[in-house]
């Protein structure tokens, strides 16, 4: 979404992504305003990182984001479903293992 | 108030009360910014700030309790002292003004306390050293995060430099304040508890001229008007009102829980 309209005097929006734990993927938490990266991770330190929720944290401008659209939704995703040998399911997951689903 | 006779213990209450009180007043005054900030993400992070402010009072007011050995709670120091009892600086009960100059006074108080308590984190009282060591993780993300807007505002707009550079000349006054030292600084520092504060004046001058040259900010001028007097509890005008909001309930409610 552009946001070029001379109404809008808002600060450029920036998505935020924190990492739990060291070894972890970073996961989307949401999104803050701020006029540089700078104020952008200060920003998301406090507002998603208050209390030690996160090892690191990301900082995005919104607007390079690329997403899919709900248009998407039949040629990206449906081909996986009808194959259930693409999927690890019988596997056995040794005893032990954390963090895999 | 006659120094020259106090004990070392009673010399560490003082200590304490002022660390605690400079912290607690300052914590008490930015939490005045609370659902007034210019944007949602600064709210919270002042917020923020004054939690951990108010946090490391309590600490060391606990401690100065336990000094004293008059049974006194952290609450009961914090909520049944006047403003004479009081020892915070100066600096920090001067009013919010605007953004400028509460990130000004901000600023200027975190360089203070980030070179106090790194000296400090070394010191020969291990629950001071111990408060210090905690409390400068804290001190060092409130000092990234003011120095980082003095530098906005002081290289920003007309306007916003106009404004910090005014946040700063009147703040210069309660400058000198911060660094008075008397027998009680003496007595502690000769045992290696307190800090050396011509130290922290050398280290803040350096820290602080070198962001105000990088702000575009000019140095403001030392004059002979300058106050001093928090270390005898001799305070301006604004503690007072600070004082009975922060105190009225526990005064006008005295076994209140919450």
């Amino acid at each position: 979404m552009t946001e070029s309209n001379d109404t809008n005097t808002q600060w450029k929006l920036w998505e935020v992504f924190t990492q739990k734990k060291t070894g972890l993927p970073h996961e989307h938490a949401g999104s803050v305003r701020a006029a540089d990266a700078e104020m952008a991770l200060l920003n998301a330190r406090d507002v998603y990182s208050r209390r030690n929720e996160a090892v690191s944290i990301w900082v995005v401008p919104s607007e390079m984001m690329v997403a899919s659209t709900p248009e998407d939704m039949g040629p990206f995703f449906d081909p996986a479903n009808d194959k259930i040998y693409r999927n690890p399911n019988f596997y056995k997951t040794p005893e032990g293992i954390k963090m895999i689903s | 108030m006659n120094k020259s006779g106090l004990t070392q213990q009673e010399a560490l209450f003082e200590y304490c009360l002022r660390i605690g009180d400079t912290s607690l007043i300052l914590g008490q005054r930015i939490s005045e910014w609370c659902g007034h900030a210019p944007i949602l993400e600064e709210d919270i992070a002042m917020s923020n700030i004054s939690l951990d402010l108010i946090g490391q009072s309590r600490i060391i007011l606990t401690y100065a309790g336990t000094v004293e050995g008059k049974g006194r709670s952290e609450d009961e120091l914090a909520y049944h002292r006047d403003a004479r009892q009081y020892r915070n600086l100066l600096m920090v009960e001067q009013p919010n003004g605007d953004f400028g100059v509460t990130m000004a006074k901000q600023y200027l108080v975190s360089v203070y306390n980030f070179h106090l308590y790194e000296m400090l984190s070394k010191s020969k009282d291990a629950a001071v050293a111990a408060f210090a060591a905690k409390s400068l993780k804290e001190v060092a993300y409130h000092l990234r995060h003011s120095s980082d807007w003095v530098l906005r505002l002081g290289d920003g707009t007309e306007e916003s430099h106009r404004r910090i550079q005014e946040a700063m000349n009147d703040l210069w006054y309660f400058v000198d304040d911060m660094f008075q030292s008397d027998a009680i600084d003496d007595m502690l520092l000769k045992a290696g508890i307190a800090a050396d504060l011509s130290e922290v004046k050398k280290k803040w001058e350096q820290m602080v001229h070198a962001t105000l040259d990088k702000a575009k900010l000019v140095l403001p001028v030392a004059n002979n008007s300058l106050r001093m007097g928090s270390r005898d509890g001799n305070h301006t005008e604004h503690l007072g009102y600070i004082l009975a909001e922060m105190q009225f309930l526990p005064r006008a409610y005295p076994d209140a829980k919450w």
